[in-house]
């Protein structure tokens, strides 16, 4: 359980359960973040968040310039959207999202060549903007969690009496292997995480924020720690290496020993907390008045010829980023994210969203050991150890198998599940425990939403 | 033009298997196989192929017979097999030692719907059955270390299907039984090396240990359930021979004597028919040490492992269901000012 608190900053903490994959970030962590071109035809979903999609404020044949508002959000729950390039407005139409559904989406032409300039909106100064003009400044920024939850990051900040938040978590964990986008951010935009802070400690009313990084980013930790303000109650701390320690949940107790109540919202806990690029994003956009456009991704694995951390334009289809760095032709999964929670792309007409940290090319080789032939589950608990909600994968595998989703919902906490994956990595019957339990949460929510 | 291929997260594997794991207890098991030859000579090789060759078989004409892929694959009979063998008086009759293999596999696993679904130790069914089934023969004990022991075998060994073995080498008493019946003690050096008379794997309890911590060591066996069994042992026996040294057999002999080490590591730890969380393992393990001592002190018979484990597995769904593990954000621990 917890390490009983000691003094001070060599401290390393980290929470029970959970597992140990290889990290394989050493194939692009020292390499700098590049700009990646323009595609010929941009594709915006209009949903890259949870919540309301974004209403489209552009008709089809209109001209927009870079960084033009180009979607409104549509109540508090959304965000507005900007054009990533200067260009016209092809039509609006349904292209795949990651899941493999047809969804609404701005496809955008950008103009050959020159023209690439940005529109400047209002700038909103961290000094002098009250809170409720930084939470608008950030919806209309179009800012959502960039660590893969895509949640609007200003719902997030938006803490109403009588809660309080004590501790703003700033989320530097990175704990998906092959990723290596945080690390960078951390590395290069120093200086906008630092801003960044300034305005969502202000936003969220926070006594203090924390920036939690794992001990495999040792440069990264040194970069920050070296650039903290003396006038922000601003600290780094440093968490060992181990998945799924980025969640959310898990991180608030590897590092405050906190526990969010099921069902709840890191707020129960007096705590809010963030990706530190989506922080990056807003000190770097709100000083300027922009709006977000690109985002860095890490474009990586054994099926890439070329890869690295790139500034990735919105919105370019996965088959023109995988032409840029080259895709092998060993190549047989695409993934949008990381490997423990990615999801496997279905068509590479499926485009970069606001929420993909990374894409990761495996080959044959890589996916050895997974979906090989089933044994039938010999209760060695090793999915109970690694769980880290504290589940008993073993028994809910069971219940799936026998469709009995009420009970696992009732009396052994299915809805709790996040999805890590930490089961179905160690299970050594490779029951595909994860995937029962993905159905099964959607099973029950079909029939809660029919009831 | 590329194929992409679906799968679901995870797209990564920690690279165990269970075949892999059961392969391993196969070959934990071999150091204490290894010595029960060494000290029984042809007798015990003999046994333990043969108890191992029908579990084998039967596992693999059963799935033949139900138009099911053999599962002979996965290892799990073979340790079955192995194991019952080790739990097999040394001069038993060969026959009687199949029938075992058959029933263990039969009865104790695939009726049940085979690997990862049978309540009980299958090896420890078969023996079970057969100590119902032959009572003087699974209690009678050649004696280790003797000279033909590599030339010749007991004539009992090959004692013909169906019929009751006679017995022309020297038996001679467990140390247990020589414990309860005529008040005989065991030096502790003979009990932890082997050098005593009773089952066929069961003599030389550093042998067996050797193999359970390589299995720990691997992850491929929960140290906490033979932790709690000998803990459990060692503190009653202990309390007992504290009150009455002539009457209670202390804590080292508990330990050593009899199958407890073979049961402990090998039987208890079974994986399907142990629980599930760490605060299970150790009730059961509890369990397990309580009614091996109360059976070895006021019991009939001299030794208790075989049924303590028995009916620890049938506790297993009651453990199960009341020692879940705690949900994270289900209930939070009381504040501790420490």
């Amino acid at each position: 359980m917890g390490v009983p608190v000691t003094t001070a900053a060599l401290e390393i903490r980290s929470f029970a359960h959970g597992v140990h994959p290889p990290e394989h970030k050493e194939d692009t962590r020292e390499l700098a973040i590049r700009q990646f071109p323009f595609a010929p035809v941009m594709v915006m979903l209009l949903s890259q968040h949870l919540g309301a999609p974004t209403k489209p404020t552009v008709r089809e044949g209109q001209e927009v310039a870079r960084g033009q508002k180009i979607g409104e959000p549509d109540g508090f729950m959304s965000v507005a959207m900007h054009a990533p390039a200067s260009g016209v407005i092809e039509r609006i139409d349904q292209a795949p999202n990651s899941a493999g559904k047809m969804v609404p989406a701005i496809f955008l032409r950008p103009f050959p060549g020159s023209g690439q300039e940005v529109i400047e909106g209002q700038p909103c100064d961290a000094d002098t903007a009250t809170r409720e003009e930084i939470i608008t400044a950030i919806q209309q920024a179009g800012v959502v969690g960039l660590g893969g939850a895509a949640f609007p990051t200003h719902v997030k900040l938006s803490v109403k009496e009588p809660r309080h938040a004590d501790t703003l978590l700033i989320n530097g964990v990175e704990c998906e292997p092959y990723l290596t986008t945080d690390h960078r951010v951390m590395l290069e935009q120093v200086d906008d995480i630092i801003r960044g802070v300034r305005y969502t400690l202000k936003a969220s009313g926070a006594d203090r924020a924390i920036i939690a990084v794992e001990a495999n980013k040792p440069d990264a930790i040194e970069v920050l720690r070296a650039n903290l303000p003396a006038d922000l109650p601003l600290e780094v701390r440093v968490l060992k290496v181990k998945y799924p320690q980025g969640a959310e949940k898990i991180l608030i107790k590897a590092l405050l020993d906190r526990e969010v109540p099921s069902g709840g919202l890191p707020i129960d806990v007096n705590v809010v907390s963030q990706n530190v690029a989506t922080t990056a994003e807003i000190g770097r956009l709100l000083p300027l008045g922009r709006g977000i456009m690109e985002r860095v991704i890490t474009i990586t694995g054994p099926g890439v010829e070329r890869p690295g951390n790139y500034l990735i334009p919105i919105g370019t289809p996965l088959r023109f980023a995988l032409d840029e760095v080259g895709l092998r032709k060993e190549a047989t999964r695409v993934l949008l994210g990381g490997p423990m929670m990615g999801q496997a792309a279905a068509s590479l007409d499926v485009p970069i969203t606001k929420g993909t940290s990374g894409l990761l090319v495996f080959t044959e080789k890589e996916i050895v050991g997974t979906g090989e032939s089933e044994y039938p589950c010999i209760r060695c608990g090793h999915c109970l150890d690694a769980c880290p909600m504290f589940l008993n994968p073993s028994r809910l595998g069971l219940l799936a198998r026998n469709r009995q989703y009420e009970d696992m919902a009732a009396e052994h906490n299915l809805m709790d599940c996040f999805d890590c994956g930490c089961c179905s990595f160690v299970c050594p019957s490779h029951i595909p425990l994860v995937q029962y339990f993905r159905v099964a949460k959607s099973i029950l929510r079909e029939r809660q939403a029919a009831s | 033009m590329h194929t992409l291929e679906i799968h679901t997260s995870p797209h990564l594997h920690s690279g165990d298997s269970t075949d892999v794991i059961l392969r391993n207890v196969v070959l934990a098991a071999l150091p204490a196989a290894a010595f029960a030859v060494y000290a029984h000579g042809l007798s015990a090789l003999l046994l333990l192929s043969v108890a191992t060759a029908s579990c084998v078989l039967t596992e693999h004409l059963l799935c033949r017979l139900n138009h099911r892929a053999s599962t002979v694959g996965d290892w799990s009979a073979a340790v079955t097999g192995i194991l019952l063998g080790l739990t097999l008086p040394p001069g038993l009759p060969l026959w009687m030692a199949a029938a075992g293999g058959g029933i263990a596999i039969g009865l104790g696993k695939l009726l049940f719907g085979g690997l990862g679904f049978n309540s009980f130790n299958p090896a420890l069914v078969g023996r079970a059955v057969l100590q119902g089934a032959f009572p003087v023969a699974m209690t009678t004990w050649n004696t280790p270390f003797a000279a033909d022991r590599f030339s010749s075998v007991p004539s009992s060994t090959m004692t013909w299907p169906f019929l009751q073995p006679e017995y022309d080498s020297v038996t001679g008493a467990t140390p247990l039984a020589a414990l309860k019946f005529e008040s005989q003690g065991t030096p502790t050096a003979d009990l932890a090396f082997g050098f005593v008379s009773g089952s066929t794997g069961e003599a030389s309890a550093a042998l067996i240990l050797l193999g359970g911590v390589y299995l720990a060591a691997r992850n491929m066996l929960n140290w906490r359930i033979p932790a709690a069994i000998f803990a459990t042992v060692a503190a009653l026996s202990g309390l007992f021979h504290a009150v009455d040294p002539q009457r209670f057999a202390g804590p080292e002999f508990m330990l050593l004597a009899g199958g407890l080490c073979l049961g402990a590591v090998f039987m208890a730890t079974d994986m399907v028919t142990a629980p599930l969380t760490h605060r299970g393992v150790v009730v059961y393990g509890v369990l397990i040490g309580t009614l091996v001592t109360v059976i070895r002190y006021w019991g009939g018979l001299p030794e208790g492992v075989q049924y303590s484990i028995l009916l620890g597995n049938a506790c297993v769904p009651l453990i199960d269901r009341a020692l879940q593990p705690r949900a994270y954000g289900r209930r939070q621990r009381e504040a501790s000012a420490s």
